[in-house]
């Protein structure tokens, strides 16, 4: 087994896993509504293909757009598309977005597919099947996996990781997917060496789940792959983050404003594989996956297989509801990087890998009073960024922006180490989030504000060229009339200046209008 | 004693030279500070410090005929931008000039009403407005400052200015300070 | 649903500052009780004392800078400094020196700069400094353990004599110096260290009863370390400047110069390793620049005993390695990830 190595700080969490892992996967039923945000990817808004009354198809694209980084979206199943409008979504916000409503008719009739054995596709046809079923990265982070892939191709990929750790506690979804799917996870890989070519291909999984590592050396074993190696590796959070585990299979380090596939390496999450392979295998787009739904509030933690668009409350009701219906606190993700729900009307969307049902009082919500930063650094010894948190703290505080950045404010992956040791129990990551998305808004508004700038000047310059241009014209006119005149033998006196002649014109035209109203 | 003043002298002295050469070789070289104070200005144009758009208030701050605190769009932030550039004193906004709006405005043409009649398209400082003669006329929200300096001249009076539509990703995590602050207010 | 937004992480905090005080009061308590059982329950009138007169300095600034009291009273901050802050003092005190003393600590050490978090320098010291400056013979009288002198005052003595109803002088013959002022005096006339060490004053290794309290300081620092309330950087970097200055100047003559283990077994060298440098406000946070201050701290600590003013210099020492924080700070920031 290859040598592992060590990230900076982590934190060694409760796991809370085996409450939701006490029961088998079940299929979840389906809703009678089904709503589906138009985005769901990390990139640009998709456009709706269909209009209200039409009948869609389990598998037809409903929305998409042109752009690089697109990951369409399609009917999860058969039903009439009822309402095209803004409906809240998971999001920290809270807000509405826009989504597409489909009234759900029981059929679950599927559109025709076209399945080709993918061993006989070239890579790029590969991607392309991958971007047509809409994939994203099912880790949590949603960012559309036929452009990586298509970027990893063109740097070529030394080593492909397939990310089955999970580290954040609660969450059972990918432990499940594996023990389940181990052998399209295992063909999923297959594809993605298929395109890649990668030298090695490591599987790493936290060794907290002894039974899928299990079953997915079983299922290696069937179907063997060339120079893939699964790795246990040990429990600590956050070992699942990407740059974190690339740190403990090959000791590097992605550099400072790259990205994993400029050092020769490339990331998939284990359930990406999964339904890799159910894209090219069946031809079937990416229309459900795997959630865990759990916390201290619910009566029966577990996973299910949900389709994209089901309310969140549709879940929970096949959980058994909650155990106490007057103070659910909803979080989507995990406890440590999660963000809370404002409802249960919520639907599931592509990133919901975890929904964590929690009683309102379990988990610290309020802003409240909290300690000084009593610069203790136990959040420096915890960061896996290395980063400096009670600086960053200081200066997000006092709103010093510039400071925080020079603090490489953008390098905290907002892993939630810092705040979960603070002994001031300062809520360090919203100070950090806070001062993000200042900085984030400060740039936009600059782009705006230097866009205008540019078609002032650009404006200011046509009116200039214009007026000069007019001057000549007029220049040019006026020496073409005094030619005729001389050559006339008129004198300029004698004639009437044909300037003030319209001006004269138009004073009277203006006395009659003025006469008339009158 | 002497020896000892003659020392120090000597250090002040060598010191000075080092300064006075680091001063002259590290020299940074500036854009003129017109150019520094238009790029901290919102550009909206509006004309709202009584100048014929954020240039020329520029020229005037830079020429020191015109305080720092006369633009409403760039609000507060821009204020405290300008003195830190400056090094001058931060002041509070001018309320003669207008009202810091926390949510910029942009206009919308009625488009039912629009005559088409040019007018709005030639008062638009940065062109956002998209038409033709007798046809009816569109704002370009993207490009739109909000600077308001379309409105006058509509001769049916069908332009709106309306907030921004903010999207979802235009949302801030707040600062819990803040947030502190609100719950300890309500 | 309305509700404030706040952002993961959603766990139960694991930690606290109420949580850290306590921890740092458990890991006193033997060495206190150590203290008192050499030298009679002094000290603990002079704790008792200190505790009091830190809340009310405390309570009454917290009211006027409008903040909330109660909070910031229990985390017991200002408990653990006043506590420190009374070991410093000699067994007996008269209770406005304790009064002045914590006055000084909490306001002009503590609040002054903004109060907890922000304070530069460890308010303790501060407070410990300013008396010794100011009142230095009541600062210097110590007095003699039990093992020495055979009697020490009770507990109702102690107080009598702390709110001065009692007549002074009457115990004058039970008073003395401390092991680490005798030497100092001791080599400054001349006399050889083996001489000195004579004294029914000093025990095996530092001074009687001394060291033993020095053991017990110890223990409780290896409490702190073992429930990673404190980390080892400061207390292994400042004992190793102290031991390895000590051994340097010790093999040079060991006729003028004591033995490492003195150093480390008289005065305040334990306790200012584990409990005092490391209040965490005022030191260093990165962990070379933590080595760098242990260290500093170390030498100076050597240096003032040696070669200074003072019999001991922990105070003095942990006020300029305070000075110099900033500065340790910005030139150990830890590569960031991704960074060469
Ligand atoms: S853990 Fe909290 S108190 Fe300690 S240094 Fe970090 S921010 Fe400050
Ligand atoms: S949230 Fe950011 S600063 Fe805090 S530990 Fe994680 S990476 Fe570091
Ligand atoms: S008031 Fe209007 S024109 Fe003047 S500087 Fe501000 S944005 Fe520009
Ligand atoms: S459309 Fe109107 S408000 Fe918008 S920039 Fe042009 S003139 Fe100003």
């Amino acid at each position: 087994m290859a040598k592992l190595f060590h990230f900076h700080g982590g934190l060694h969490l409760d796991g809370h896993k085996t409450e939701s892992l006490t029961q088998e996967l079940r299929q979840a039923s389906l809703p009678a509504q089904l709503i589906l945000p138009l985005r769901q990817h990390i990139g640009e808004y998709n456009k709706p293909l269909v209009d209200v009354g039409n009948r869609v198809l389990k598998g037809d694209v409903i929305a998409t757009n042109s752009s690089l980084i697109c990951a369409a979206v399609h009917a999860p199943t058969s039903g009439i598309v009822s309402a095209i409008g803004n409906y809240p979504v998971p999001h920290p916000s809270g807000q509405p977005d826009r989504c597409i409503v489909i009234d759900v008719d029981g059929k679950d009739e599927a559109a025709e597919t076209d399945i080709i054995d993918p061993q006989d596709l070239e890579p790029d046809e590969l991607i392309q099947r991958i971007c047509r079923a809409g994939i994203v990265g099912l880790g949590g982070a949603a960012f559309p996996t036929s452009p990586k892939l298509a970027r990893g191709k063109m740097h070529r990929v030394d080593t492909l990781i397939i990310n089955g750790v999970e580290c954040e506690p609660y969450i059972t979804c990918d432990d499940m997917l594996m023990r389940h799917y181990a052998a399209e996870v295992i063909r999923g890989s297959g594809y993605l060496q298929q395109i890649l070519r990668p030298q090695t291909t490591l599987i790493a999984i936290e060794d907290n789940k002894p039974e899928a590592i299990a079953t997915l050396r079983q299922a290696l074993a069937n179907h063997p792959l060339a120079d893939t190696e699964i790795i246990a590796i040990p429990t600590i959070y956050p070992s699942g983050g990407e740059k974190q585990l690339i740190q403990i299979l090959t000791g590097k380090e992605v550099p400072h404003g790259k990205l994993a596939f400029d050092i020769g390496l490339l990331c998939q999450n284990v359930g990406t594989c999964g339904a890799i392979t159910r894209a090219l295998e069946q031809d079937q787009p990416l229309i459900s996956r795997i959630v865990t739904c759990t916390g201290d509030n619910i009566q029966q933690p577990g996973n299910w297989e949900v389709r994209f668009g089901t309310p969140i409350g549709h879940l929970i009701e096949q959980a058994g509801g909650y155990k106490n219906a007057d103070d659910p606190y909803l979080v989507m993700g995990g406890p440590m990087m999660g963000f809370a729900l404002s409802g249960d009307s919520l639907p599931i969307v592509k990133a919901s890998n975890c929904i964590m049902v929690m009683h309102e009082e379990t988990i610290p919500h309020a802003p409240g009073y909290h300690d000084e930063c009593i610069r203790c650094s136990k959040c420096t010894e915890v960061c896996p960024a290395q980063l400096l948190p009670q600086q960053l703290y200081w200066h997000a505080r006092a709103k010093a922006y510039d400071r925080t950045q020079e603090f490489n404010l953008f390098d905290c992956i907002e892993c939630g180490c810092c705040s979960a040791v603070c002994p001031s129990q300062i809520p360090l990551v919203q100070y950090y989030r806070a001062a993000k998305s200042e900085i984030r808004g400060a740039h936009k508004a600059q782009f705006k504000s230097d866009r205008a700038r540019a078609r002032f000047e650009f404006r200011e310059k046509r009116l200039l060229l214009k007026q000069q241009a007019d001057e000549e014209r007029r220049r040019l006119k006026r020496e073409a009339l005094k030619k005729k005149q001389l050559q006339r033998g008129v004198s300029d006196d004698a004639m009437p200046d044909p300037v003030q002649a319209a001006l004269e014109r138009v004073k009277e035209r203006k006395k009659a209008v003025e006469e008339e109203t009158r | 004693m002497l020896l000892a003043i003659v020392t120090i002298s000597l250090m002040a002295g060598l010191f000075g030279l080092i300064l006075g050469y680091a001063s002259i070789r590290f020299k940074v070289e500036g854009n003129p500070v017109v150019d520094q104070i238009d790029a901290l200005l919102p550009q909206t144009q509006c004309g709202q410090c009584t100048y014929a758009g954020c240039r020329p208030y520029a020229e005037a701050i830079a020429n020191g005929e015109a305080p720092i605190n006369q633009c409403p769009p760039g609000g507060q932030a821009t204020i405290v931008a300008l003195a830190d550039l400056l090094d001058t004193e931060v002041l509070k906004l001018n309320a003669e000039h207008g009202e810091h709006l926390d949510v910029p405005l942009v206009a919308v043409i009625d488009e039912q009403t629009c005559i088409g009649c040019t007018l709005c398209i030639q008062a638009c400082p940065v062109d956002a407005i998209l038409g033709a003669a007798k046809h009816m006329h569109t704002v370009i929200a993207d490009e739109c400052t909000g600077c308001k300096l379309c409105l006058p001249p509509c001769p049916v009076d069908c332009i709106d200015m309306v907030p921004e539509r903010l999207t979802i990703d235009d949302w801030k995590w707040s600062n819990p300070l803040d947030q502190l602050e609100l719950a300890q207010d309500g | 649903m309305t509700r404030v937004i706040v952002s993961s992480p959603y766990v139960a905090p694991g930690n606290s500052l109420k949580r850290l005080m306590i921890q740092v009061i458990v890991a006193l308590l033997p060495g206190t009780i150590a203290y008192a059982w050499f030298f009679g329950p002094g000290v603990i009138v002079n704790v008792a004392l200190a505790i009091i007169f830190a809340l009310a300095f405390e309570a009454a600034i917290l009211r006027l800078r409008a903040k909330p009291v109660l909070p910031h009273l229990t985390d017991f901050s200002a408990v653990v400094a006043a506590w420190l802050f009374a070991l410093c003092l000699p067994m007996h005190a008269p209770w406005w020196l304790v009064a002045v003393g914590m006055g000084f600590a909490m306001v002009a050490g503590k609040h002054l700069y903004g109060g907890l978090g922000f304070n530069p320098f460890n308010p303790a010291m501060v407070g410990y400094v300013v008396l010794l400056i100011s009142f230095p013979r009541e600062m210097t009288t110590w007095y003699l353990p039990a093992a020495v002198s055979g009697q020490t005052l009770s507990l109702a003595e102690s107080v009598a004599y702390s709110f001065g109803s009692v007549d002074i002088g009457q115990w004058d013959a039970l008073s003395s110096a401390t092991p680490l002022d005798q030497v100092k005096t001791g080599i400054g006339q001349n006399i050889p260290i083996d001489e000195i060490r004579q004294a029914p004053l000093f025990g095996h290794y530092g001074g009687t009863g001394w060291e033993w309290i020095a053991l017990w300081w110890f223990v409780g620092g290896v409490y702190l370390l073992i429930t990673k309330t404190i980390r080892w950087h400061i207390p292994l970097s400042l004992l190793t400047a102290v031991m390895s200055m000590a051994l340097l100047f010790y093999l040079i003559d060991p006729a003028i110069y004591a033995s490492p283990l003195f150093h480390l077994l008289s005065g305040a060298v334990v306790i200012g390793a584990f409990f005092i440098a490391t209040d965490p406000v005022s030191a260093a946070t990165t962990d070379l620049g933590r080595i760098y201050y242990g260290l500093m701290i170390g030498s100076l600590i050597y240096v003032i005993r040696v070669w200074g003013g003072y019999p001991d210099g922990i105070a003095f020492a942990v006020l300029l390695a305070n000075m110099c924080v900033p500065l340790i700070d910005y030139y150990t920031q830890p590569r960031v990830y991704g960074e060469k």
